[in-house]
């Protein structure tokens, strides 16, 4: 469990815990189970049956909780699905007056931003990951990775809150001017950077993503990085490399689809984020290459349009069926953190 | 003459060996800025709620009910509605997560299709986008029955704690070791009160832990709240009625146009953050001293 993880897991509990630890072995799963086993069989008594009942029961629940999410939002999608049709992901017409959907504008803002956040999120997730593990002396590794894993218990309205009163004056008087007035007729650029100086969009958007997955990323790749063999580290160090060498030679070589898994994982959280990006993004269903003008993502819309959608109707439903395309984005990600990170083990 | 001693050991610092030293101080420079950075996040959260939240952090904003701007009112109902909502939630959450991990970590083992299964689930629903959860809650608890409640909003909650504590639950049972439970089938103890009286009482300390995290988890979620307990201006304890919650009045008012009712924003989200990472700070205390 990466992000439950605390900060010592060697001194995790008391003394006995520790040798707790110590005399568990793998092996004796197997063992355990096939005692268990002969132990149900040989004498089944009634509590232990109802026990496993309820335990197992308790399982399914969990099961059908996740399975009713999923069909649920799949029927109650249907209806935008059924007048749209599958052209319905890609039309970028969001008009509730006209009562005419399409859900490419919201889901543009959702993959543009939380691509701004990976590509933020990445290098500080890297380089706060190898200073902790590699560079920094114990006693400050301690307190900086606290506060590191407290940015991550932040709760994210707090964080839309903070980017709406800091990060968004940030960008509307200083920012958006200084690229305004230096970069206005650079061709490539002049589109990117083209609005009038709001301070929130798809930028701001990824500002704010970006240092709230970050602490998520970088608890990742310190256990990626924590969990290869000394072995391979002392080895380069024999060799009279550097730390930066063990780090981007071996380390990184040798835990390259966990840190990939960190990434994807980084990106699901910031696909579905959404107190902390309604606040910064200016919710307006458009689509345009400016990143600096506002615009929305499909979590936003869901937040800022669901409450004022009568039940039945159109609007409704389609933002179901938003909700329904946001489950397969973030389904698809955590499918593929999962199979990466597996692979590392 | 220094110069010639130098040349005679036949030593010279080699171009290579110099880059490399110097890239690993740009390297270390680097990840240096970085951790500063997040760290700079984390203490401007800090210094903004603290600087623009303590001006309205007053006894009246923690007695007193919401209520129009102008007058002098408070978070008093979305406070207790909170803590309403959130008990909810770890009463309905605590018992089946504990079960479920139960039954992964001593009935799952790896060739039992179904415990793999809710254990990908599990997994799954962990980090499944918070509003989704919302809308999933809409549409089994609210629409159904016209009108939002406090009941929705808990299970919206307790939906989103479950597989937190699922996790640790069968993580520290894993690592209650075997000759634990072979000691409590030797003495005679059914399976049951095996993995009861023994491996879950062993694995106590973890397993609340699992439990605090996941009260802080969800003590600051916004999203799910919006489409299930809506929120309420007016005192109201009935789980069958839109309730407020400190979130939803966070959300609600930092919005707002009226200066008192940002203020109030502020307090609240003081108040929340506080909580959060008192629960985390005291979560990881414990944990270190056992």
């Amino acid at each position: 469990m990466w992000w439950l993880r605390l900060p010592d897991n060697a001194r995790f509990s008391s003394q006995s815990f520790s040798r707790m630890t110590l005399a568990t072995a793998t092996p004796s799963e197997e063992a355990r189970d096939t005692a268990g086993a002969s132990r149900s069989g040989s004498r089944r008594s009634g509590p232990d049956t109802a026990f496993h009942f309820l335990v197992a029961a308790s399982a399914l629940l969990v099961l059908v909780v996740l399975g009713g999410l999923v069909v649920l939002m799949g029927i109650g999608g249907s209806q935008a699905f059924r007048t749209f049709g599958l052209g319905f992901a890609f039309h970028d017409v969001w008009n509730p007056v006209a009562d005419l959907y399409g859900a490419w504008a919201p889901l543009f803002g959702t993959i543009v931003s939380t691509l701004i956040g990976v590509a933020i999120a990445l290098p500080l997730a890297f380089g706060t990951a190898f200073w902790l593990t590699a560079m920094a002396p114990p006693r400050i590794a301690a307190i900086v990775g606290t506060a590191v894993q407290l940015l991550a218990a932040v709760p994210s309205i707090i964080f839309g809150m903070w980017g709406f009163f800091t990060i968004v004056p940030f960008m509307a008087r200083t920012v958006q001017p200084f690229l305004t007035h230096h970069f206005k007729h650079v061709p490539g650029i002049k589109f990117i950077i083209h609005g009038a100086p709001f301070g929130t969009g798809l930028m701001t958007a990824g500002l704010v993503l970006a240092v709230m997955i970050a602490p998520f990323m970088t608890a990742v790749m310190r256990d990626v990085f924590a969990a290869m063999p000394n072995m391979l580290r002392e080895s380069a160090y024999g060799l009279g490399a550097t730390r930066w060498d063990v780090m981007w030679k071996v380390v990184v070589p040798w835990s390259r689809s966990g840190m990939i898994g960190a990434i994807v994982l980084g990106m699901g959280r910031a696909l579905g984020e959404t107190m902390a990006v309604t606040f910064v993004i200016g919710n307006v269903t458009a689509v345009g290459w400016s990143l600096f003008a506002p615009r929305s993502t499909v979590a936003s819309l869901i937040a800022l349009q669901f409450p004022e959608s009568p039940a039945g109707s159109l609007r409704l439903s389609a933002l179901l069926a938003l909700g329904f395309i946001l489950m397969l984005l973030s389904f698809a990600s955590l499918a593929l953190a999962r199979m990466l990170r597996g692979n590392t083990k | 003459m220094s110069d010639t001693v130098v040349s005679t050991n036949g030593w010279k610092p080699n171009p290579r060996a110099a880059r490399r030293r110097s890239a690993d101080h740009v390297a270390t420079a680097f990840g240096m800025v970085m951790a500063g950075i997040l760290v700079l996040v984390l203490a401007s959260i800090l210094w903004t709620l603290l600087s623009r939240g303590l001006a309205g952090l007053s006894a009246a904003a923690i007695m007193k009910p919401m209520g129009p701007p102008g007058s002098s009112s408070g978070l008093a109902n979305a406070i207790v509605g909170s803590l309403i909502q959130t008990f909810m939630a770890l009463l309905m959450a605590t018992p089946l997560g504990l079960g479920c991990g139960i039954y992964l970590s001593e009935y799952g083992t790896d060739t039992n299709k179904f415990a793999s299964c809710v254990r990908f689930v599990s997994d799954v629903l962990m980090s499944v986008p918070s509003i989704l959860v919302g809308l999933f809650v809409y549409q089994v608890m609210v629409a159904p029955f016209g009108h939002f409640s406090a009941l929705a909003g808990s299970v919206a909650l307790a939906i989103l704690a479950v597989p937190i504590i699922v996790r640790t639950t069968e993580d520290m049972l894993r690592l209650v070791p075997t000759a634990m439970r072979e000691a409590g089938a030797a003495l005679g103890a059914t399976r049951w009160r095996v993995t009861l009286s023994l491996c879950l009482r062993s694995a106590k300390t973890g397993v609340l832990t699992g439990i605090l995290l996941a009260l802080a988890r969800v003590s600051g979620e916004t999203a799910p709240l919006l489409f299930t307990s809506l929120g309420n201006q007016n005192w109201s304890f009935s789980l069958t009625r839109p309730m407020a919650s400190l979130p939803v009045t966070i959300y609600q008012y930092a919005g707002a146009s009226y200066e008192d009712w940002v203020q109030l924003a502020w307090a609240g989200a003081l108040l929340v953050t506080m909580g959060v990472l008192a629960i985390n700070i005291a979560v990881r205390v414990s944990a270190r001293r056992g």
